[in-house]
């Protein structure tokens, strides 16, 4: 276990790397000058500019400037903003608020995937199955910029039921209706997996045993199916958790919540580099532990999994 | 100078549904705390007056900077706030005068000093600050830049200042000279006939001592001199203010504490402002705007005037050729139906230009574009005709981090149903992108520009836009020497009715040209919360009076 | 939005291919019994007719615009109401299918390719090819796809015509969509290899080329093609976030995504600008995800 975990630590050295680098090249190659738009309608002065790609390396050619980034990233400084915020304490401070959108997403998106798949599992075919079959995919095919707004209009503006927007310390309560949103996103997909896993399971002997020892309907699917169905969706939540901190950016805008999403959007927009990298940096080393995790915990409630 | 970032910053965020920041909520419902909350955005700069260029840094800093001149919220009339007197006999020479009892918040008297030495330091080339230019009119702007000889081309990332410094010793400007406590003197290369309207706008106001000691901790929590101060900054969450105890001007505030909450997207705001948890915005969504729903969503709540910002189509005749027959630029000016893309695209809320400046300064004269900018479909396609029309597709190229698809796919659409030729929106630049392709002439085709005034004045319209030298002046450049003199003749006129006169000639001569299209003046909303006590009225540059607004 | 179906369905794609053995006689059969099947083949030639021949559906230009009759509702001239520029919304619905569904189809063929490819590669050669390759895959897969394409519509542009515009999309989808199939891919043959047919074949002397095209590709396709359709759907309404955050297709190019952005700016005041698209959007999402379900049910041998 300990030396699966070491070789998989060691394994997310390049491809963080790999990662880092082809956002860096990629922010480093867009087009447009950093500074336009910096000085209002007018180009900035040759002074401004000057001054500007000095404080930000922009005059070092893009591997030296790479290095010089990640020499820093080493010692645990991720950079200035180009407003002067260093950039690790501002992404403590947002990733923290995402962080909380995203765990109030994936409780959403479990609870409610999880029992839509398996009130569709257990009569596949069925009223129920062919209902939690068109409302998942009518989610999965409204986007979610129109989903956002209408439910903050009614559920909040309207009715009142939820803050219309989160405000700055981000309370739980405030994060859940942004988190509803969000979540809604993947939830057709877990509902699909848990509907298809349980469905198979009931099909197995061991099921069919316990049917037949004259179990209740319920304890057969409460104790036996659903704990061993739950595997695959366990794994999916995992995967699916650094999709959703990354893809929060236009829940984020919906909302007014200051999290990571719209940071790194407008460090795209300002050609902001260290922002942008700095963020995609960290996304990237929660998305491979997450999958860690998941791998870890897989092998804990598999017993046929080995890690050794 | 504010240019077009007000339309950038904001609603090119809200189109983009991004945000950064936060606070929203419910934490305001505590009203005797809060005192007044309004919509802010996040400030591209430091708070420093002379390096202000946007509109997020610059709402605060109306509150906190007291100038020498204050614009009438009504009419954009300057009235004395800090000055005494502004005088001059030649247009060249002024002696400037203040008033004596003016305080910064920190307790520091407002000497001429203050003024002096503020200029000094944003006029001083190697401080590249941005309301630089804004002194260039003053005697030794020049020697204060770090300008390369004529011979020298710079290459791309070399700071002029390594190798080419000021000559000037002092880094003091020639003009500015001190007499006493309360009197100072200015001195212009050439005479400036509307010093005195410029003078109000924040790169003409005075710092404390405490700036020049550290002018980064100041940019974080300034010192103005203006009816409140700067409590606290949080990055990306809030500005707040409070009374300044110090004032003692003529403009104080009513609410003790004014609260600019950030957000990077009207709609967030906007839905905030319904909930009841924001008190003035001045940007509403334009899908309220559509049959004054806005007004029935706020119960009225809501107040609309022209404001000193203009939209304008401009074409650059050295980089599309086939554009270069004056006669086809105004065939497509004609071709623009601009009242129905005004009805059907922005609610209602601009009015069509019928030339290029707007109506809300002095010296305004309406109708300088003359037959050009009326529509008229069968006309223009016969001057386009006549004139030889345009081979392939004509594009139209506006950002596209903005929300400027909407109205440039309208305005396509009547230019290519008036004209039969094929005109498509161009969208493929971001707003880095945009600007940096129209400094280098890349852009061929239409493209689009804005401009929000930097002080209210017929001048403010023409000169920084269309005159040879200017920056912005992206259209081949736009070099008309007649243009030129009249303007030269303009700043030199005796007094502000002749001056006017000689800048509506100026602005007359563009409609020969065509190479800018005028399209419509733009108009400013607030909208408020039942908190509020009777209107809220909004200046002429679209921001909400915050000072006289009263919480019930 | 997360990206695709990924890699959540490879411990499930064991049960698929578990008892692999020809199946696609037996597969037709009862897919030819299920009714979703038809119903969604139906819906998805509808779609594909549009996007071909879309004046077979309408007579209109998508581009005729009378704007002082912007946002008008739904009349027996405009079966769907206009749009706030004055276009017939029915029109522009049917005109939006090609883009929609050519971004659709190319991102999924383009990341099956791509993806099927190297995960074979990778799956059946294990060692150190494998590695190189998972680790490539992981590169691109941590990228969050929204930022990501982001990033790269902004710093590429392949031109304005509109297949550049809408090769562009598809492109961005496809370098960040592939990880996906790939892993399944992996992990599907790393279990079919060890099965029996697989070892003959190879104690028979046949080169490790044929076993993969005839023995391993057609037994681990199962659970690609199955997630593939779902994918389907999934790229066709990224592209519709793209576009909403202005970096997708773009006027003059119609699709669903565009049609969706520009309504969702007039939601209050004309939402059947919105509606009508989404319920496309959603017809078409929904018709490929049927259809890949029903193919799963017809490669499952268990759901009989």
């Amino acid at each position: 276990m300990g030396k699966y975990t070491l070789r998989r630590l060691l394994q997310m050295i390049p491809v963080v790397i790999g990662s880092t680098f082809l956002i860096y090249a990629m922010v480093f190659s867009l087009p447009g000058d950093p500074t336009a738009g910096k000085c209002g309608e007018r180009p900035c002065s040759p002074q401004y500019v000057a001054q500007f790609k000095e404080k930000y390396n922009l005059n070092d050619p893009l591997p030296v400037q790479y290095v010089k980034y990640m020499g820093n990233v080493l010692q645990g400084d991720l950079g200035e903003s180009q407003y002067g915020v260093p950039v690790r304490d501002e992404l403590a401070d947002r990733f923290t608020t995402t962080l909380k959108l995203g765990v109030v997403a994936l409780a959403f998106e479990a609870i409610i995937g999880i029992g839509a798949g398996v009130l569709s599992g257990l009569r596949r075919g069925g009223f129920i199955d062919n209902l939690v079959l068109v409302s998942t995919l009518v989610v999965i095919s409204i986007p979610i910029f129109v989903i956002g707004t209408v439910l903050q209009l009614y559920l909040g503006v309207k009715w009142g039921i939820f803050p219309v927007t989160v405000g700055s310390d981000a309370p739980w309560f405030d994060l859940l209706l942004p988190g509803m949103v969000l979540g809604s996103t993947s939830l057709a997909y877990l509902a699909r997996l848990m509907r298809s896993d349980l469905s198979d399971t009931m099909r197995t002997d061991y099921i069919r045993t316990a049917h037949a020892k004259g179990l209740p309907q319920g304890r057969v699917v409460g104790v036996h199916a659903l704990r061993n169905s739950l595997i695959p969706v366990i794994t999916f939540l995992g995967y699916d958790f650094g999709a959703l901190l990354g893809g929060a950016i236009i829940t984020e805008g919906i909302f007014n919540i200051h999290g990571i999403g719209g940071y790194v959007y407008r460090g795209i927009g300002d050609r902001d580099g260290m922002v942008v990298v700095g963020t995609v940096t960290v996304l990237v080393l929660v998305y491979l532990l997450a999958n860690l995790i998941v791998d870890l915990v897989y092998g804990l409630i598999d017993p046929r999994i080995s890690h050794d | 100078m504010r240019g077009i970032y007000r339309a950038v910053g904001v609603v090119a965020a809200s189109a983009l549904a991004l945000t950064l920041s936060a606070c929203g909520g419910d934490d305001s419902g505590d009203d005797s705390e809060a005192g007044l909350t309004v919509f802010g955005c996040n400030p591209e700069n430091p708070l420093v007056p002379q390096n202000t260029a946007e509109t997020c840094g610059g709402d605060p800093q109306d509150l906190t900077v007291a100038k020498l001149i204050h614009y009438d919220v009504e009419n954009a009339a300057p009235e004395y706030d800090i000055a005494e007197s502004i005088e001059t006999k030649d247009n060249q020479n002024f002696t400037v005068k203040i008033k004596p009892d003016y305080k910064f918040s920190d307790g520091t008297a407002v000497t001429a000093e203050s003024f002096v030495k503020a200029w000094n330091y944003a006029a001083w080339g190697p401080n590249a600050y941005q309301a630089n230019y804004f002194f260039e009119p003053f005697a030794g702007y020049g020697a204060m830049q770090c300008v390369p000889p004529e011979n020298v081309e710079l290459g791309e990332e070399e700071d002029p200042c390594a190798k080419y410094p000021p000559t000037d010793k002092d880094e003091a400007l020639d003009g500015l000279k001190v007499v006493d406590e309360t009197t100072f003197t200015i001195q212009t290369t050439e005479k400036v006939s509307n010093l005195e309207v410029r003078l109000g706008y924040t790169a003409f106001a005075p710092l404390p001592e405490s700036f020049f000691e550290d002018p980064e901790a100041f940019g974080e929590k300034p010192v103005g001199a203006g009816p409140y101060q700067v409590d606290e900054w949080t990055k990306n969450e809030e500005i707040v203010l409070s009374k300044n105890p110090e004032y003692s001007g003529e403009f104080p505030g009513i609410e003790d504490k004014i609260t600019f909450r950030i957000y990077e997207n009207a709609e967030a705001a906007y839905a905030d402002l319904q909930a009841g948890n924001l008190d003035v915005i001045n940007q509403i969504p334009t899908d309220s705007l559509i049959d004054d729903k806005w007004l029935s969503d706020l119960d009225d709540r809501g107040t609309s005037r022209p404001v000193g910002v203009t939209q304008t189509i401009g074409i650059n005749p050295v980089a599309d050729k086939s554009l270069d027959n004056p006669d086809l630029r105004k065939a497509i000016s004609m071709a623009i139906d601009r009242q129905t893309v005004i009805d059907q695209i922005f609610a209602g809320t601009r009015e069509p230009a019928t030339g290029w400046v707007s109506p809300v300064v002095d010296g305004f004269k309406a109708g300088a574009c003359g037959e050009w900018c009326n529509y008229d479909p069968e006309a223009a396609k016969k001057l386009w005709d006549s004139a030889g029309g345009y081979d392939g597709a004509l594009t139209l190229a506006v950002n596209n981090d903005s929300d400027h698809g909407p109205w440039a796919e309208a305005a396509c659409n009547s230019i290519r149903q008036a004209l039969d030729v094929e005109c498509t929106v161009d969208l493929s630049r971001d707003f880095a992108t945009f600007l940096t392709d129209l400094g280098e002439g890349k852009i061929k085709g239409m493209f689009r520009q804005g401009w929000q005034m930097d002080y209210p004045s017929i001048e403010n319209f023409l000169v920084p836009l269309y005159s040879a030298g200017a920056s912005s002046n992206y259209y081949g450049p736009y070099d008309n020497p007649e243009f030129e003199e009249l303007t030269r003749k303009a700043a030199a006129a005796p007094d502000l009715d002749q001056a006017n006169a000689l800048y509506q000639q100026a602005e007359a001569l563009l409609s020969e040209d065509m190479r800018i299209i005028p399209l419509w003046y733009a108009t400013g909303q607030a909208g408020w919360s039942d908190r509020v006590q009777g209107e809220v009225a909004i200046n002429a540059f679209g921001v909400p009076d915050y000072r006289n607004v009263e919480l019930n | 939005m997360t990206d695709t179906a990924d890699a959540a369905l490879v411990p499930h794609a064991s049960d698929e291919v578990n008892d692999a053995r020809p199946v696609s006689a037996e597969a037709w059969r009862s897919l030819r019994a299920n009714p979703l099947f038809w119903i969604s083949a139906t819906l998805i030639l509808v779609f594909v007719l549009m996007a071909a021949w879309p004046s077979l559906f309408t007579t209109l230009d998508p581009r005729t615009s009378v704007l002082a009759e912007a946002r008008r509702g739904p009349s027996s001239e405009h079966w769907f109401g206009q749009d706030r520029q004055g276009y017939d919304l029915y029109t522009r619905c049917i005109y939006g299918a090609r883009a929609s569904i050519l971004v659709g189809l190319t991102a999924t063929i383009g990341t099956s390719v791509v993806g099927v490819t190297l995960g074979l590669i990778a799956g059946y050669m294990g060692g150190w090819v494998d590695a190189v390759i998972s680790r490539f895959a992981e590169i691109f897969f941590g990228i969050p796809l929204l930022l990501g394409a982001i990033i790269i519509l902004q710093s590429v542009s392949f031109g304005n015509s509109y297949f550049a515009i809408v090769g562009q999309v598809a492109a961005v989808l496809i370098v960040l969509g592939w990880p996906s199939i790939f892993r399944l891919m992996r992990s599907a043959v790393i279990q079919v290899k060890p099965q029996e047919y697989v070892q003959a074949a190879r104690a028979l002397g046949c080169s490790p080329l044929r076993i993969a095209r005839s023995h391993i590709l057609p037994n681990a396709l199962g659970p690609v093609i199955v997630v593939s359709t779902i994918n389907l759907g999934v790229f066709i309404s990224a592209e519709a976030a793209l576009s909403f955050l202005g970096i997708g297709l773009r006027p003059p190019t119609v699709s669903w995504g565009v049609m969706i952005s520009d309504g969702a700016g007039a939601m209050q005041s004309a939402p059947h600008g919105l509606l009508f698209p989404s319920l496309f959007l959603s017809l078409a999402v929904l018709a490929f995800i049927m259809l890949g379900d029903a193919i799963r049910d017809a490669f499952d041998p268990k759901s009989k």
